[in-house]
């Protein structure tokens, strides 16, 4: 297995007067698990298909290993594709699926032929060593048994392993996966999860892969991309981009429930802090804080550096071994969620509904008004924390 | 999990009963809501075809006031018609033309026309309105065209140096005629039946092809359209066939069976000896023999055809 590294610069694409893709630029190294994650319709699919060649950019280019393969078809760019339906050939069994990639470039036109093919002569070591091949990765996808099936027989589980064959015989530089999982139902999804991830390690090539679910990308991915109005807003490993997000776009989109995100004058409104904080939320920015990093306590905390607010539950959600805290700060209505283990939650005592919230500083993380992250000099400085008890 | 802790053996066990929506009606409802629809279905559909079965065998004559049964004798009679079996022939050599000709040219339409970035309606209304024309105007208007001598056809075969085709007065070619008649007018009704199951073909599949390296136009065509197109292809052969079989207009418009006899089909012929001769008992033999072979091919094409063909 060959993995080789892509290269996407400055892509566009456009349709008549709408933009789909504005200027994605990316870079995948070999061997990376690499996942495009937005919201519906933000260009990830379409970005996916310009890479295998399916459509056409309106500028920019794709490299593979440093050459361009604009000008090549689908077929030489040597890249496998898995769909979000699957796009198995109905009428062909399970091995004849896996078989098409092979057949069509070993065997010529006329040995491809319906039953007439097979008269031909000398050819019988090619379909044998084809017949092999399909044996080898049915068996790495665990779908030997069924290789006599027809599609329809299968459910989808088995039809996206067959599919994941069908790219896996082509031994591609290039693997591009667009949401193979949501047509699944949720236990299967997070089966196949694991499988794809370890069917990466196993390959060891590049893959690319699609999805607009952030638990895929943050549980899968070597690195994830997140695409935003067509273009990539962030690219990072999934903890960079949970711990240190560069937009408030990418710090609302990964993270459940939603990171709480507060005007800075407000947070200037809050008890304690040092004055240090005073000053710099004195310009117009978005403060934002994970649900985990808000501490509650019953009584006001005497802990000076701490942000503390008054607030009364509006509603809390058990999720088993955390529970979520919907609160309202008394003083300015402000809504912060709250996220803390259900344990601490029973020997919380908040009589009237009321507690106090504590917040350090330094988990405050700070965006400008264009929604890019704006630096808070000497708040990281404070302490180096960071969010250690993620998760 | 288990929740038989009785024991109890399973032949005692309450039958299953339907689920049911609402209070359960009594039976005499359901079968008193049907009965309109039933009665219908016998006297319209059922009875004459009944009626036609006891026909075929008496030897009832049109307007005769009495008739005597005679067992299969017009049967055996049909089978010793030299006239019968040679309209048998010819229908069969017609829908061996029309079908395949109707087919391909209905699938290249819907491929052409659905693969159109603009006009793909306007050009499928077009092919569609032979579809609409009364066969019979159409037919006097196709009988002018490939006149022996004033047809515009042949007026172009001659100023090209070509000698003239007088379809309609040679015995080898008039059936060819009137089937190129049959597939002009079936192939627009084709097309959108094509149409239809082409739009059902789900665009990834030909990305997949695509990636997979079935890439050129015919391969395309051959590994997706065309295995996709199977269940839309029985079904359309179906109707073509029953279409073909019952070729009458053209042949009673323009030949009238001739030349010497070579567009005699089935249902002219039975059509003059039940109203141009009389003999309905004959006549209806020839329906029962018509009908008969009609249901062959359904049948046939629905049971060992549809299993190949459905995913």
């Amino acid at each position: 297995m060959m993995s080789a590294g892509v290269e996407l610069d400055r892509i566009e694409k456009t349709y008549g007067a709408t933009t789909t893709l504005r200027a994605a630029t990316l870079d995948v190294k070999p061997g990376e698990f690499m996942t495009l994650v937005g919201p519906s319709g933000c260009g990830k699919s379409t970005l996916l298909r310009i890479i295998a060649g399916l459509l056409p950019q309106t500028s920019g280019e794709v490299h593979i290993d440093g050459a361009s393969i604009d000008h090549l078809p689908p077929r030489e760019r040597d890249i496998a594709m898995v769909f979000q339906s699957y796009a198995l050939y109905p009428h062909m069994s399970v091995a004849e699926n896996v078989a098409t990639p092979l057949k069509v470039r070993r065997l010529s036109r006329m040995a491809r032929l319906p039953a007439l093919g097979r008269l031909l002569p000398g050819q019988a070591r090619t379909r044998r060593e084809i017949t092999d091949e399909v044996r080898r990765v049915a068996d790495l996808v665990e779908i030997g048994p069924l290789l006599e099936r027809k599609p329809a027989a299968l459910s989808g589980g088995q039809r996206q392993r067959v599919a994941l064959a069908r790219a896996i015989i082509r031994d591609p530089r290039v693997f591009l996966m667009d949401e193979p999982l949501s047509n699944l139902d949720a236990r299967l999804r997070v089966t196949m999860r694991a499988e794809i991830t370890a069917l990466h390690r196993r390959l060891g090539a590049t893959f690319i892969y699609v999805t607009h679910d952030q638990t895929e990308a943050m549980t899968m991915s070597s690195r994830v991309a997140v695409m935003m109005d067509g273009t990539i807003i962030q690219c990072s490993t999934p903890q960079g981009l949970y711990e240190a997000p560069e937009d408030l776009r990418v710090a609302r989109f990964i993270g459940s429930p939603e990171i709480n995100v507060v005007a800075s004058d407000t947070v200037a409104g809050w008890e304690g802090g040092n004055t240090r904080l005073g000053q710099l939320l004195q310009r117009p920015l978005h403060i934002a804080f994970r649900p985990e990093a808000v501490r509650l306590s019953a009584e006001s905390a005497a802990q000076t550096d701490m942000l503390h607010l008054s607030c009364h539950i509006e509603r809390t959600e058990r999720l088993g071994h955390d529970v979520l805290l919907f609160l309202r700060v008394l003083a300015d209505g402000a809504g912060v969620t709250a996220r803390i283990p259900a344990a601490d939650f029973a020997r919380l005592d908040a009589p009237g509904g009321v507690l106090t919230a504590s917040l350090h500083p330094a988990d405050l993380l700070a965006f400008g008004p264009d929604g890019k992250r704006v630096a808070l000099p000497g708040l990281a400085a404070a302490t180096n924390r960071g969010l250690s008890h993620v998760g | 999990m288990s929740v038989e802790t009785t024991g109890a053996p399973r032949a005692f066990a309450l039958p299953l009963r339907r689920k049911r929506l609402g209070a359960e009606l009594p039976g005499w409802i359901a079968y008193a809501l049907a009965a309109p629809s039933m009665i219908l279905l016998c006297l319209l559909m059922l009875l004459p075809i009944a009626v036609m079965l006891v026909m075929s065998l008496t030897n009832y004559r049109f307007g005769d006031l009495s008739y005597a049964f005679i067992g299969v004798e017009n049967y055996l009679d049909l089978a010793d018609d030299r006239t019968f079996w040679r309209a048998l022939s010819n229908t069969f050599v017609y829908v061996a033309i029309v079908v395949p000709g109707s087919v391909a040219l209905g699938l290249a339409l819907a491929v052409m026309t659905t693969g159109l970035r603009r006009g793909r309606k306007i050009y499928q209304m077009i092919f569609f309105l032979p579809v609409t024309a009364t066969v019979v105007a159409m037919a006097t208007v196709w009988k002018y065209l490939l006149h022996g001598t004033i047809g515009p056809f042949n007026l172009v075969l001659q100023s090209l140096g070509l000698p003239a085709i007088d379809f309609f007065s040679d015995p080898d070619l008039a059936l060819t005629g009137l089937a190129i008649i049959n597939i002009w007018s079936l192939a627009g009704f084709n097309m959108v039946l094509f149409a239809a199951g082409l739009t059902a073909i789900p665009s990834e599949l030909y990305d997949a092809a695509e990636v997979d390296g079935l890439s050129e136009p015919l391969d395309r065509f051959f590994s997706v359209t065309l295995p996709l197109l199977g269940p839309t292809t029985l079904f359309v052969i179906v109707t073509s066939t029953i279409t073909a079989f019952k070729v009458f207009d053209t042949v009673a418009v323009i030949t009238r069976g001739g030349p010497r006899g070579s567009t005699d089909v089935l249902l002219y012929t039975t059509y003059l000896e039940g109203f141009s001769y009389f003999r309905m008992g004959s006549a209806a033999a020839m329906t029962v023999v018509f009908l008969a072979i009609i249901m062959v091919f359904a049948l046939l094409q629905t049971w060992v055809l549809d299993k190949k063909v459905h995913y």
